[in-house]
């Protein structure tokens, strides 16, 4: 196999000189220059898959917002995270979250500890500016562990990404399109009859909803380990 | 000085938002020369006045009457501020949305009763649910949203204080979704 050469690029983020290596994307080196980027499916050290498009940036020259998650860095390139479009058009990506399913925030039990939550405080959003679909799913509560339920979840696959590329197990996948869109375990089984399913507890981890919560805790007793995994890659990379 | 008329309106919600209100304690005390309720369950007026400067909706719209209420409500009023998030996203009050009006009316008129011979829903005098409980925004306008599940005192004590004053505030310090 022939190995691309990594060579340091050097570019503006933000009329900001920075530079990085080719491989690199233009949100981790925004991170490695303490310029803030909203992100909702990026977890660090999982791979990046712009779903969620919260990420978006400006880049001069292109028509359309790109997302920074998967955008990998070019030469002279000039990069603008925040515009007044670029925050019109996050706030209307968040609404379409809050709208899509039912995120009734005092019956979760990931109250208080939600990123979808905490990003309409930090995008300032106080209201859906599209109208709520009030669509239906059934709820998977089979496992002896844990739920899923579609109805809160934003489709972020991070619990897909992190059951394949850390726990090797690809027990979860995307099943159904558009709206009706939905995570299921092996194909399209209930949870408990999952044979890929390792009951490890990774995917409820990372969820940043309350699509995936642990059964039988009260919203007190939550906690989203989320930072764990990725204290699990890097001590697996130390290796 | 003139007093600001304020009326404070509870829709479809379970009255927490009213509550915190209330839960202002001492600041009230310090609000009330400043503003004249004039229409609220706080007060014993049956008629929605003219000329009000801001009425405080608490609660979502579930039932005919509240539409025709909320939009005689916004033509007499200056400002509208929604409170809480049944106001605001239908919260609790639009669990409903995702089963429909009629099996909530079976559960409740038919399921659980224990006498129900006619095997009949109300249907007079009772205002008539629609068939999805909306946000106040998806009806009439919405100037001010002060989210939260209840929107806790000092929000609504900060944002008082700020439209007494003529001055703008940045409610996401403090209050948001949920709690």
């Amino acid at each position: 196999m022939i190995r691309e050469k990594v060579r340091v690029k050097s570019f503006k983020i933000n009329d900001i000189c920075v530079t990085g290596q080719s491989n690199q994307t233009i949100l981790e080196v925004a991170r490695d220059n303490n310029i803030e980027i909203p992100t909702m499916c990026y977890l660090e050290g999982l791979s990046c898959v712009g779903s969620c498009r919260m990420c978006i940036v400006e880049i001069k020259g292109s028509h359309e917002p790109t997302p920074a998650c998967t955008a990998k860095i070019k030469e002279g390139m000039e990069v603008t995270t925040s515009s007044p479009q670029i925050e019109a058009a996050r706030k209307m990506i968040l609404s379409m979250m809050f709208s899509e399913r039912s995120h009734v925030c005092s019956t979760c039990v990931a109250n208080g500890d939600c990123e979808l939550q905490s990003k309409s405080v930090e995008l300032e959003l106080e209201h859906s500016e599209v109208p709520y679909l009030n669509q239906r799913f059934e709820i998977d509560a089979s496992h002896k562990n844990f739920v899923n339920d579609p109805n809160r979840c934003i489709l972020c696959t991070r619990c897909i990404r992190v059951c394949d590329e850390i726990e090797g197990a690809h027990a979860l996948d995307l099943a159904g399109r558009g709206l009706n869109m939905r995570i299921v375990h092996d194909m399209d089984e209930p949870w408990a009859a999952s044979q890929s399913c390792t009951s490890c507890g990774k995917c409820v981890y990372v969820c940043p909803t309350g699509a995936l919560y642990e059964k039988d805790i009260s919203e007190e007793e939550v906690i989203k380990k989320r930072g764990i995994i990725t204290e699990l890659i890097k001590n697996r990379s130390q290796r | 000085m003139k007093k600001i008329r304020l009326a404070t309106l509870w829709l479809d919600g379970c009255s927490g938002c009213h509550m915190s209100i209330l839960d202002m304690d001492e600041k009230l005390i310090e609000i009330a020369p400043f503003i004249d309720v004039v229409y609220s369950p706080y007060v014993d007026t049956k008629e929605f006045p003219k000329d009000v400067d801001l009425t405080i909706v608490e609660g979502a719209l579930s039932t005919d009457h509240d539409i025709a209420m909320i939009k005689k409500i916004r033509e007499n009023s200056k400002l509208m501020l929604a409170l809480g998030d049944c106001a605001i996203t239908g919260n609790v009050s639009a669990m409903k949305n995702l089963f429909g009006s009629d099996v909530v009316l079976e559960r409740g008129y038919l399921d659980l009763a224990d006498i129900n011979e006619s095997k009949e829903y109300p249907s007079k005098i009772v205002p008539k649910l629609l068939d999805k409980v909306l946000p106040l925004h998806e009806v009439v306008h919405v100037d001010y949203f002060l989210p939260g599940c209840p929107t806790p005192s000092d929000a609504i004590y900060e944002m008082l204080k700020a439209l007494i004053e003529g001055r703008e505030i940045n409610i996401h310090s403090l209050t948001r979704f949920g709690k």
